[in-house]
């Protein structure tokens, strides 16, 4: 029974790291104003760039730095869209979707080796494997906590590191009120412009490491639409951390979690269908969006940025 | 000398009709980069894209296969975008509207032989309404933001009908094959030729409908005011929340049509195979249109022609079939820039007479 614990937070923690580090990044965007819907696009152009670099360098680290570049390339091209050009923010993050998702099936195909036919998928390159820590991973359930990869690790300190970031420190208060009220913000001497572009670069490159956390730990290798839909995913567990990087974590391992339960119960053999289970994450966020709508209109603000989504120009008021 | 950005008193209409035309060609011209980055010529890899697409009638035929849900999909996500409603919820809508119109033409034994088949688009479409009038009733009434409430229900929908053609629907003759088993002929809607059904006419029909309504009549003028202006809208008296609903409930029927006609048209079953993207493809179609019905058919055969065109490249050239792919989400990005001048137009303010430092570079100053 403990092994089974043991294993099944294992399995959570591993499923829900790529999650936390998008999620994190996306709740940075969103709360300076700037909704990105180009996750999915993002987490797969991170996900190819880093195992074909991992591939042909064998250098872990260097796959971790190309993913994120690539991450922020494309999330720049997404802030001069919406916020220089100020294009429709949905319409844009959806053409960074459609491009990415389609530029990294090209690239799958043709960044391979001429043996493979160019081809990526079916590779076997570098991976990130755990490292237990002695000791506390020898601790019963809990102990799966310390026998995870690095990328997991550095999770642990990125929580509170993203959380402390927001809610104490200057930086963070600039951020927060650039999402709320670019006007004010403005008047009060902050770059708007800046703050936009600079947090949604940096989602962009988390979002990007979590793609490459697939490629290079989690699916090791290189397949077509390796994210199955996670950048989606992590749209709604933004609304589901009600926009507080210190939530991230549970709307991700719950999803991790359904995974898991459903992994554990197919082997079981239960009837339960696993369609079901995988609806539920995302029948819960329509209800969390509609009970925050609500809450909202009662007691006001708790959770999503009041300029999300809008354009801000000088002139308009 | 300084450049400002300012509101122009109309919109462009040059622009308006110029931005989609540049930015189709700037996207190629990104495209052919790419293609040249690796090692592939360009012009070949189009003009066999050209040739895929429209070279031989059987081809072009195929073309008009994929067009006709980009058609349908596209004209109603225009409804929504005209009332800045952004549903990008089309994809699931489609596929509610395949899930119920299999489930007419499988399982409504009491409806009358010759009524199979018109009860099933019917129904495919209502369905299709009612997947987009939850996300509409919730933001009319209680303001809950659409755009996500729509993706979310997507994947509902798509993993609903994955549980039916593997689960319950799954034919038992199918030889493990996930699929329902094949519709009566009764409920097959006809093909005009090649594999082109009769959903072709619904999309021009509904076009040119959409058209009239949108230009000619009241109701058209209340959706455009809603979108344009909520607070004029409401001087107006213009009930916004009943608008909402009413033009989602028209936007998702169209998609639920559209998934209607591919099941009832194309694969005569509930299968995989739905859900490969139509409904977000929808979304470059409708604004590359500029939310035009009459230009939704002409672009939605675009669109059609570079997923048909990529195919064929991956067959004659061994390129992968992305490029198709690539090209389609290229296209949208000079087209989102380009949008600022439809609204805006940028100035350029000279220094007046009192010009201290002559700039070298201006025309005026004679030295």
């Amino acid at each position: 029974m403990i092994a089974l614990l043991t294993s099944i937070l294992s399995i959570i923690l591993r499923a829900g790291t790529s999650l936390i580090y998008a999620t994190v990044g996306e709740i940075y965007t969103e709360r300076s104003g700037i909704l990105n819907l180009g996750l999915e696009g993002m987490m797969l152009m991170g996900a190819v760039t880093a195992f074909a670099t991992a591939y042909y360098t064998g250098s872990l680290l260097l796959a971790l730095g190309v993913a994120m570049i690539v991450g922020a390339l494309l999330a720049t091209l997404h802030a001069f869209l919406t916020v220089t050009m100020r294009a429709n923010q949905v319409v844009s993050g959806l053409s960074v979707t459609l491009f990415g998702s389609g530029l990294a099936s090209f690239l799958g195909q043709r960044l391979g080796p001429a043996s493979n036919t160019y081809y990526l998928v079916g590779l076997v390159g570098p991976r990130f494997t755990s490292i237990p820590i002695p000791l506390l991973s020898d601790i019963p359930v809990l102990g799966a906590l310390f026998q995870q990869d690095i990328l997991t690790y550095v999770v642990y300190g990125l929580v509170p590191l993203a959380w402390f970031y927001m809610y104490k420190t200057r930086n963070g208060l600039n951020l927060r009120a650039v999402g709320e009220n670019p006007q004010t913000a403005d008047a009060m001497g902050i770059n708007v412009t800046r703050v936009r572009y600079l947090y949604t670069i940096l989602g962009g490159m988390l979002v990007s490491l979590g793609g490459a956390h697939l490629s290079l730990s989690y699916t090791p290798g290189w397949a077509e639409n390796l994210t199955g839909g996670r950048g989606w995913i992590v749209i709604a567990l933004v609304i589901f951390a009600m926009w507080n990087p210190a939530r991230a974590p549970l709307g991700a391992l719950l999803f991790g979690g359904i995974n898991a339960v459903q992994f554990r119960l197919q082997a079981a053999g239960t009837n339960i269908s696993a369609a079901f289970l995988n609806m539920l994450p995302y029948l819960m966020t329509v209800l969390v969006l509609v009970m925050m709508t609500w809450w909202e209109a009662l007691n006001k603000r708790i959770g999503a940025p009041a300029a999300l989504g809008k354009a801000y120009m000088r002139e308009d008021k | 000398m300084r450049i400002v950005i300012e509101k122009r008193q109309a919109l462009s209409r040059t622009a308006l009709i110029l931005t989609p035309i540049i930015s189709f060609f700037v996207s190629l011209l990104l495209g052919a980069l790419l293609l040249m980055a690796s090692r592939v010529n360009p012009l070949e890899t189009y003009a066999a894209m050209v040739r895929g697409a429209f070279g031989t009638w059987s081809n072009f035929t195929e073309t008009l296969v994929k067009a006709i849900p980009l058609m349908l999909t596209g004209l109603g996500v225009s409804i929504a975008f005209r009332m800045r409603f952004w549903n990008i919820g089309a994809e699931g809508q489609l596929v509610c509207g395949g899930i119920a119109a299999a489930w007419v033409a499988l399982f409504w034994t009491f409806v009358p032989e010759g009524l199979l088949l018109p009860t099933a688009l019917l129904v495919g479409a209502l369905a299709g309404a009612l997947w987009a009038g939850v996300p509409a009733a919730l933001k009319a009434y209680i303001k809950v933001d659409e755009t996500l409430t729509t993706l979310m229900l997507n994947y509902v929908a798509i993993l609903y009908s994955q549980y039916l053609y593997y689960g319950p629907w799954r034919d038992p003759q199918g030889y493990g094959f996930p699929g329902s088993a094949l519709l009566p002929a009764m409920a097959w809607l006809p093909r005009l030729t090649g594999r082109v059904h009769y959903g072709v006419f619904f999309a021009v029909v509904v076009a040119f409908v959409l058209w009239f309504v949108f230009t000619r009549t009241r109701w058209g003028f209340e959706l455009r005011i809603i979108g344009e202006n909520q607070t004029a809208a409401r001087y107006l008296g213009i009930n916004i929340a009943r608008n909402i609903v009413l033009a989602l409930l028209l936007s998702g029927a169209l998609s639920g049509l559209a998934g209607a006609a591919e099941v009832t048209g194309l694969s005569r079953r509930l299968q995989q195979g739905l859900a490969v993207g139509y409904g977000y493809t929808a979304i470059i179609v409708a604004w590359m249109a500029q939310l035009n019905p009459l230009a939704v058919l002409v672009v939605a055969v675009l669109m059609a022609a570079l997923l048909v065109g990529g195919d064929q490249v991956q067959m004659m050239m061994r390129l992968p079939a992305a490029v198709g792919l690539v090209l389609q989400g290229m296209i949208l990005f000079p087209m989102l820039a380009g949008a600022l001048f439809v609204e805006y137009r940028l100035r350029i303010i000279r220094p007046q007479a009192v010009d201290l430092e002559p700039t070298p570079t201006a025309p005026e100053v004679t030295p």
